[in-house]
């Protein structure tokens, strides 16, 4: 009895866009001879923001790291099944990681700035993708992406030092800036606010809110509230399972399974 | 609306044909460091090997009243260019211990010159027109062969390359290492325990500890500066001696003794520490029968890598005199000296074209001597490797 | 008397002292506590300690009378210090024995004198780069009363040649005076470290960041201690090879080319030194890349970076602290280095630009300078000492610099191995 994995959404917010964004079927994915991710399956949607939750060593951030072929780097990783995305298998031969990657970012459990200006941390992936050219274009830019990842008016002075002289959740939103700087179609986010304090981690939550009229955003979250307060759809992972897929209001009223809700109501995680 | 994959993927055609550049050029610059190394090996090899093996030549000698005045006398005048001189000089001592040689005439085999052997192993020599007939006569009638080179594992120094061996360096060598590891270990170890386990942390240890690394990065030469005012000038130690030449390397190998010490101290974890204080002991029988037996094995690693390195050193000890002429094996501590790296280099700047051969033999029986060591360290530590 | 015999009578006198004040200072001890008294240690140490307070007192006092004597070049006769110090040494086995009392702490004494000795050690390593120090600066000093210090760091002919005459007070004989002028020399020094600089900074780099970033397992277990190898082949060896193989090589090839080259060219011993430095550079700055976290990888291909723009623009940049210091140290290494240039490089001072050239180098001087049979006070030989000087000054700056660079990058990354 598993909840609608790949069912219609049933829909929070009337206004919300339901087309397709990644499409994921029977996925499987071994570390070695440990299986890390078994049949999954999930639609995430375009410009919503979807929450993956689940008690520690799921496979959240595992299948998180799918959607953009980062699990390519650890040696010993196997995988079967699809993950397609704008009809492309992203798994194929042909299909290159590194186009894949700018079309889908990524921001990491610990603010990880490049060793630059916070400038530079910003305009250095737009420069290398072409996507300005001229020294005007890039200002501007780095102007709008960390205005969107709402650092600017604390930064505009300083744009010129070292990106790790920020607080822990100024060096995040740099790097969502980072991000976002390159106009990606999807941002995974893995534990984005687990290593920040309760403020930051309420900016970033508002910045959520904001950033999915231009994005699609999948967040793994420790925090059930925090999946809760920003999440449009929640899958709920367990042992390497997608045990309920659902939008975010019946998964936290009321739970199709009953692991999903043992896990909600605070009986085990 | 964004770009597709594909066109994407156009783009960044460009930026991936530079990413593999960067890949292939640095596995280049790899591979250009170990064909050095393959290169440099086979052009020592292909100069050295020869230098095992020496021309010998059968001729009749004869032990006549003459011969024991005038050794030159001992051949016959054709051959005679062909013998190494340095055998001739024997003969007279020989019938000196063994009078029942007088008046005898032997078919015996005999050391060549050096020439003929450079003649034989197909090198430039300066045997003349006739001389060069006379060595293929006796190439012909099998009187004439390469075989082993013993002189150049047991003699000493010589101006004549036929004559010239590593034995006096070697010794030289194992006496200087001796004073080394004779002062450095003990030192070393006593200061590696003190900065580890007994030292507190204030401005003198951290001056001690910077002080150590900045020793390690001194130029060598600076020691051999050193060795010459303080230890020749002022004390007095015999220059060119293996002791001066080994105070000044035990200098040297003391930050390597230091270094390699305390990393072994520090992978002892402190539960044994704790576990023996706990019985009890004192700081300084902990020290001797807990943590300085498990750290041992590292010790005796970096000991051997630091005289390793000590073997090779070369400039320090020429500015205190051991590049000495030394034909004979000497085994003492306080009379001139010299060591193989020494050797080498005087015999680098013999004139005679022989001498490369030498040169090249000497450097392999180093090499090999430093490769040994080295491998011992490397499975001594495997061998004792300890996860804790 | 000779000294060997002194030395003998000493040690021997002292080990008899020795083994009294062992079992003198057991024995009493045992009957102490066989008494039923308690005591603070074991017979053992006692008896450790009763050695000690023989010895310790017997060798110092011998050991001070011996360097008054070297330093002040005063005579004592050395029979008269024997027998002080073996006095000392028999009044120090009667106060041992003395403190042999229950209430003495035999272990806790002991424990200092240990620790006083260790600290001592410790010191050496003081002492040494003191006695560098003293024994440069001392000869530099002398030499800068022969000669002008403007001179020597200003002038532009070095020609020691006539400088025995001088010493031998026969100055008015030489056809010329003897000019100390180094700059030929540092030219030459850092002409061919540029030229080794050139060849062992990039080939290092690249293997390490290959090392580092590319390598499959098997390559890198491989290729390091193939490098290794590269650091322990002695300089001798590698001078030797860059005068018979690479000097001769490197003429012919320029012949090709229609240039004239020297058979000691600066170029062999700068390539051959280039070589020899590859692994320092490529050992410390694989370290250092490997302690690049790995989030800044992932950070950056997370953005759609490749690989190589990774590599390039966000793993080096992070290491650049460390692979400067690499350099750095490398470099000093290099200035220093004494064999390769001293069989390979020529003994002409030669300011030129050109590395075709024979050029001579500030070590081959020193060499020269102390293996010639000139007297010792001579201005040439003192010239070797300041010429150590200057070589002192600059690899202890470049050898601190670098080790607050990595100090530096270790803080940024808290790493601590290293």
């Amino acid at each position: 009895m598993t909840g609608h994995s790949a069912g219609e959404p049933v829909t929070r917010n009337a206004e919300a866009h339901h087309q397709l964004s990644i499409r994921v079927r029977d996925l499987n994915l071994w570390y070695g001879d440990t299986q890390a991710l078994k049949n999954i399956n999930l639609d995430v949607y375009q410009k919503n923001v979807t929450a993956l939750i689940g008690p520690s060593g799921c496979g959240k951030s595992t299948f998180l790291r799918c959607l953009n072929r980062m699990n390519d780097l650890i040696p010993g990783v196997r995988l079967e099944g699809l993950v397609e995305m704008d009809g492309r298998d992203v798994n194929e031969a042909k299909m290159d990681e590194v186009a894949l990657r700018r079309r889908v970012g990524m921001v990491f459990q610990k603010p990880n700035p490049f060793p630059k200006s916070i400038y530079e941390n910003v305009a250095y992936a737009p420069r290398m993708h072409d996507l300005v050219s001229r020294k005007t274009d890039a200002d501007e830019l780095v102007e709008r992406a960390l205005r969107d990842a709402g650092l600017w008016e604390e930064v505009k002075d300083k744009l010129h030092q070292p990106g790790t002289s920020l607080s822990g959740g100024q060096q995040q939103r740099l790097c969502i800036a980072r991000a976002i700087a390159v106009q990606p179609d999807v941002i995974l986010m893995d534990e984005p606010t687990s290593a920040l304090d309760p403020i930051s981690t309420a900016t970033i939550e508002d910045l959520m809110d904001k950033l999915k009229r231009q994005f699609t955003i999948i967040t793994v979250t420790h925090n059930m509230q925090q999946a809760a307060r920003v999440a449009d759809y929640t899958a709920f992972f367990h042992l390497g399972e997608v045990v309920e897929y659902n939008d975010t209001q019946t998964m936290f009223s009321n739970p199709a399974t009953k692991k999903a809700e043992d896990y909600i109501t605070g009986r085990y995680g | 609306m964004s770009q597709s994959f594909d066109e994407i993927s156009a783009q960044l055609r460009r930026r991936h044909r530079k990413s593999a550049r960067l890949k292939w050029v640095s596995m280049g610059a790899l591979g250009l460091a170990g064909l050095f190394l393959v290169l440099f090996f086979a052009d020592m090899l292909v100069k050295g090997l020869p230098a095992f093996q020496q021309a010998q030549i059968q001729v009749e000698v004869d032990y006549s009243e003459q011969a024991s005045q005038l050794p030159l006398a001992a051949v016959q005048e054709d051959v005679r260019p062909l013998v190494s001189r340095g055998y001739l000089r024997l003969i007279p001592g020989r019938m000196e211990d063994n009078p029942d040689l007088l008046g005898t005439t032997r078919m015996e085999w005999v050391l060549a010159d050096g020439q003929v052997d450079q003649y034989l192993k197909g090198h430039h020599s300066k045997l003349s027109g006739s001389e060069q007939t006379v060595v293929e006569r006796l190439v012909d009638q099998g009187r004439a062969e390469l075989r082993f080179n013993t002189t150049f594992f047991t003699s000493g120094d010589s101006k004549m390359p036929e004559l010239a061996g590593i034995a006096a360096a070697a010794m030289g060598t194992v006496l200087t290492l001796l004073v080394t590891l004779a002062v450095s270990f003990p030192i070393g170890v006593m200061t590696a325990v003190y900065l580890e386990e007994f030292a507190p942390d204030n401005r003198v240890t951290q001056l001690i500890e910077i002080n150590i690394n900045n020793l390690a990065a001194i130029p060598s030469i600076l020691f051999g500066l050193l060795g010459l005012a303080i230890f020749i000038n002022f004390f007095g130690v015999p220059r060119s001696s293996p002791v001066v030449g080994g105070l000044t390397l035990a200098l040297m190998t003391l930050p390597v003794i230091i270094i390699a010490t305390r990393t072994a101290l520090r992978s002892v974890p402190d539960s044994i520490r704790h576990a023996a204080f706990g019985v009890g002991c004192s700081r300084w029988q902990v020290v001797r029968d807990h943590v300085l037996p498990l750290a041992m094995p590292g010790i005796m690693t970096g000991s051997i890598i630091g005289l390793a390195q000590a073997m090779g050193e070369t400039a320090p000890l020429i500015i205190v005199g051991m590049v000495a002429f030394i034909p004979d094996v000497g085994a003492t501590f306080t009379e001139a000296a010299t060591v193989l790296p020494a050797q080498i280099f005087t015999w680098a700047g013999e004139p005679d074209r022989a001498f490369i051969e030498k040169t090249s033999g000497g450097i392999l029986v180093l090499l090999t001597v430093l490769i040994t060591l080295n491998a011992t360290a490397v499975v001594l530590r495997k061998k004792f490797e300890r996860r804790w | 008397m000779q000294t060997n015999q002194i030395l003998a009578l000493f040690c021997g006198t002292l080990l008899v002292l020795g083994l009294i004040a062992f079992f003198l200072g057991r024995a009493k001890a045992a009957k102490v506590r066989a008494s039923g008294t308690a005591m603070y240690a074991q017979p053992d140490q006692y008896a450790w300690f009763s050695v000690l307070s023989t010895a310790g007192p017997a060798i110092l006092v011998g050991a001070l009378g011996a360097f008054v004597m070297l330093l002040a070049g005063a005579e004592i006769p050395t029979l008269y210090l024997l027998a002080a110090s073996l006095v000392v040494g028999c009044a120090g086995l009667a106060m041992g024995i003395a403190l042999v009392r229950p209430e003495f702490h035999a272990r806790k004494a002991i424990e200092r004198v240990i620790r006083f000795f260790l600290a001592g050690a410790a010191l050496i390593s003081i002492v040494t780069t003191f006695g560098i120090l003293v024994s440069i600066v001392g000869e530099a000093i002398r030499f800068f009363q022969m000669q002008s210090f403007w001179d020597f760091i200003t002038g532009t002919t070095w020609n020691p040649g006539a400088s025995f005459l001088e010493a031998a007070g026969r100055a008015e004989e030489g056809a010329s005076a003897a000019q100390f002028g180094s700059v030929p020399l540092f030219a030459g020094t850092f002409m061919i470290t540029l030229v080794a600089m050139l060849v062992a900074i990039p080939v290092g780099l690249l293997a390490a960041i290959y090392m580092a970033e590319f390598a499959p397992r098997r390559v890198r277990t491989l290729a390091k201690p193939v490098l290794e190898v590269l650091a322990g082949i002695p300089t001798v060896v590698y001078g030797f090879f860059a005068a018979i193989t690479v000097a001769p090589i490197i003429v012919d090839v320029a012949g090709f080319f229609g240039l004239d080259a020297s058979f000691n060219n600066a170029l062999a011993p700068g390539v051959v030194m280039g070589i020899m430095i590859i692994p320092f550079i490529s050992s410390l700055s694989d370290d250092v890349i490997n302690s690049v976290p790995d989030s800044m990888r992932q950070g950056s291909l997370a953005l759609g970076m490749t690989k190589g723009e990774t590599i390039r623009d966000v793993v080096v940049p992070a290491a650049l602290p460390g692979i400067i210091s690499a350099s750095l140290l490398a470099m000093s290494r290099a200035l220093g280095e004494t064999m390769i240039v001293v069989m390979a490089a020529g003994m002409r001072p030669n300011l030129t630009a050109n590395p075709l050239e024979d050029m001579t180098t500030v070590t081959v001087r020193i060499v020269a300078a102390l293996t010639g049979d000139q007297e010792f006070a001579s201005a040439e030989t003192l010239s070797a000492f300041a010429l150590g000087l200057v070589l002192f000054v600059v690899t202890l700056s470049l050898n601190l610099v670098s080790v607050i660079m990595i100090r530096r990058f270790r803080e940024k990354y808290r790493i601590n191995n290293l």
